[in-house]
């Protein structure tokens, strides 16, 4: 179908966008690469009174390394953060996972902040941010405020940003010496969204686990952690048993949606299998 | 709503129109500007039936609106033969049958064209990856790719 009548505003600046988010909040949204928005307004799921454009606003699109952190504007195309030596070098995880992200022409547009704005319980980024303890930064033609990952993603499609209010930046932590990261996915083909997706870091220090995170997707909410199971594994060598019983323990620990290609028991399986590829992957890179 | 100027170079011609915010690329290149190159399957950036090139890249454009092209360089099928005769990859694509009903065949040459223009050699999994993109429901997929090899072959055979 065709999207519903919308007035377009264009920004030039920051301020720009957000003084138009606070005269049309309540009434508009964001247009950012339009790869999750549009088809919501074709399909006529949504039917914004304004659309936003962020597209030509400069100097949101930066990837870069700022103190300790990854910072990644809100309008980071998914193709050159999959394509970033800067996210390979220090942020593994999300270049791992990017792979699996949609299509070539989905990612030339895609960007990350539209990517979590949306929220789809089925992506991979949010996972990974959980996982990696980002941290979004939020901006209101008022104020700005910084948002955990893990507190970010409130539900499916839903998140804690509030009116008036847009994502700006992500901040990552670097990724430290001794640490491993893995990405291990099962989606109908490749670049479509997942039924079921699981990140892993690891560090590895003296032969022992001392730190695991776990985010997975494609279960009933966005940028979920494992946090039983990880907490498992903290202490073991990261030994096959150690790892079959982590992946038992995370096929329990999910909340699995049911999709159309995938029903909960299934989906179960797949954390499990794919937990236990990739812990074994992470380990493998953090030594 | 009100009607917004623009201006979009289309395969190296300068159009000026005004259009509806809502006016989808894809509509706006076969209905503005009768080039009917540009197919419309889906509707929602699955099949990719309406890939285009904006500013070099392929784009979906039933998911771009054509006040967002304002000022752009756009590139569809329209604009692969010159002077009447085909392109590389047009004959590459008769030559090896890339095509059944034809209806996928212009968004896949756009996807192809980008392919070509960033690595003039791919791999036999680079166009995979390349071409999975896009939905092909006749050809399973084997004689696009042979296409596109031959493309690189016709190309190379060109370039010489
Ligand atoms: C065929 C296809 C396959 C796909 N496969 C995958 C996949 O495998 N994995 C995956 O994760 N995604 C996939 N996607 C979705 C894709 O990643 C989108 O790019 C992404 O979900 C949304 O990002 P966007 O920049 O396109 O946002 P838009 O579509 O422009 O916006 C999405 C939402 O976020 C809001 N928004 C955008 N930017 C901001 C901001 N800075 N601050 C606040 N709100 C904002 C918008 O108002 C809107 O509500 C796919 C899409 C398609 C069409």
């Amino acid at each position: 179908m065709k999207p519903p009548p919308f007035e377009y505003v264009r920004p030039g600046s920051l301020p720009e966008a957000l003084d138009a988010l606070a005269r049309h909040g309540a009434t508009g949204r964001i247009l950012a690469g339009g790869q999750s928005l549009v088809p919501m307004m074709n399909l006529r799921l949504v039917k914004p009174a304004v659309l936003i454009d962020i597209n030509r606003v400069p100097g949101l699109a930066e990837i870069r390394v700022d103190g300790g952190e990854l910072v990644i504007g809100a309008l980071a195309r998914h193709a050159a953060l999959l394509g970033s030596a800067l996210v390979r070098k220090h942020c593994p995880l999300m270049a791992d996972a990017y792979r699996w992200v949609g299509h070539g022409p989905i990612r030339n547009r895609g960007t990350l902040g539209g990517n979590i704005s949306h929220a789809d319980p089925a992506s991979e980024m949010p996972a990974v941010l959980a996982a990696c303890d980002a941290t979004i930064g939020v901006r209101s033609a008022k104020q700005s405020r910084t948002i955990p990952a893990a507190g970010f993603f409130t539900g499916a499609l839903a998140t804690a940003l509030a009116e008036g209010e847009m994502v700006t930046e992500i901040r990552v932590p670097l990724a430290q010496p001794g640490q491993g990261a893995a990405w291990e996915e099962a989606a109908n083909r490749k670049g479509d969204f997942a039924m079921a997706g699981v990140g892993v870091l690891v560090t590895v220090a003296g032969g022992k686990c001392t730190h695991a995170a776990i985010g997975v997707a494609g279960m009933a909410k966005p940028g979920t952690r494992l946090s039983a199971t990880e907490k498992r594994l903290v202490g073991t060598a990261l030994d096959a048993a150690a790892i079959a019983a982590a992946a038992r323990a995370a096929r329990e620990e999910v909340r699995p949606s049911t999709s159309y290609h995938a029903d909960a028991t299934y989906k179960r399986e797949l954390v499990e299998t794919l937990a236990a590829r990739a812990l074994a992957a992470a380990r493998d890179r953090a030594r | 709503m009100a009607l917004i100027p623009i201006n979009v170079t289309v395969n190296g011609t300068r159009f000026e129109r005004a259009v509806e915010p809502r006016r989808l690329l894809a509509d706006f290149l076969r209905e503005d500007l009768d080039l009917k190159a540009t197919h419309i399957g889906c509707e929602h950036g699955v099949c990719g039936a309406c890939t285009v090139l904006v500013a070099g890249e392929a784009v979906r454009s039933c998911l771009t609106f054509a006040v967002q092209a304002d000022g752009c360089e756009v590139r569809t099928a329209d604009g692969l033969a010159q002077a009447g005769k085909l392109s590389p990859l047009q004959q590459a694509f008769w030559e090896k049958h890339g095509l059944q009903c034809g209806y996928c065949t212009s968004g896949m040459m756009m996807v192809a064209s980008e392919l070509l223009e960033r690595n003039a050699r791919p791999t036999k999994a680079e166009i995979e990856e390349a071409v999975s993109s896009n939905l092909c429901r006749c050809t399973g997929y084997y004689n696009i790719v042979e296409s596109v090899q031959r493309a690189v072959e016709l190309m190379q055979e060109g370039a010489k």
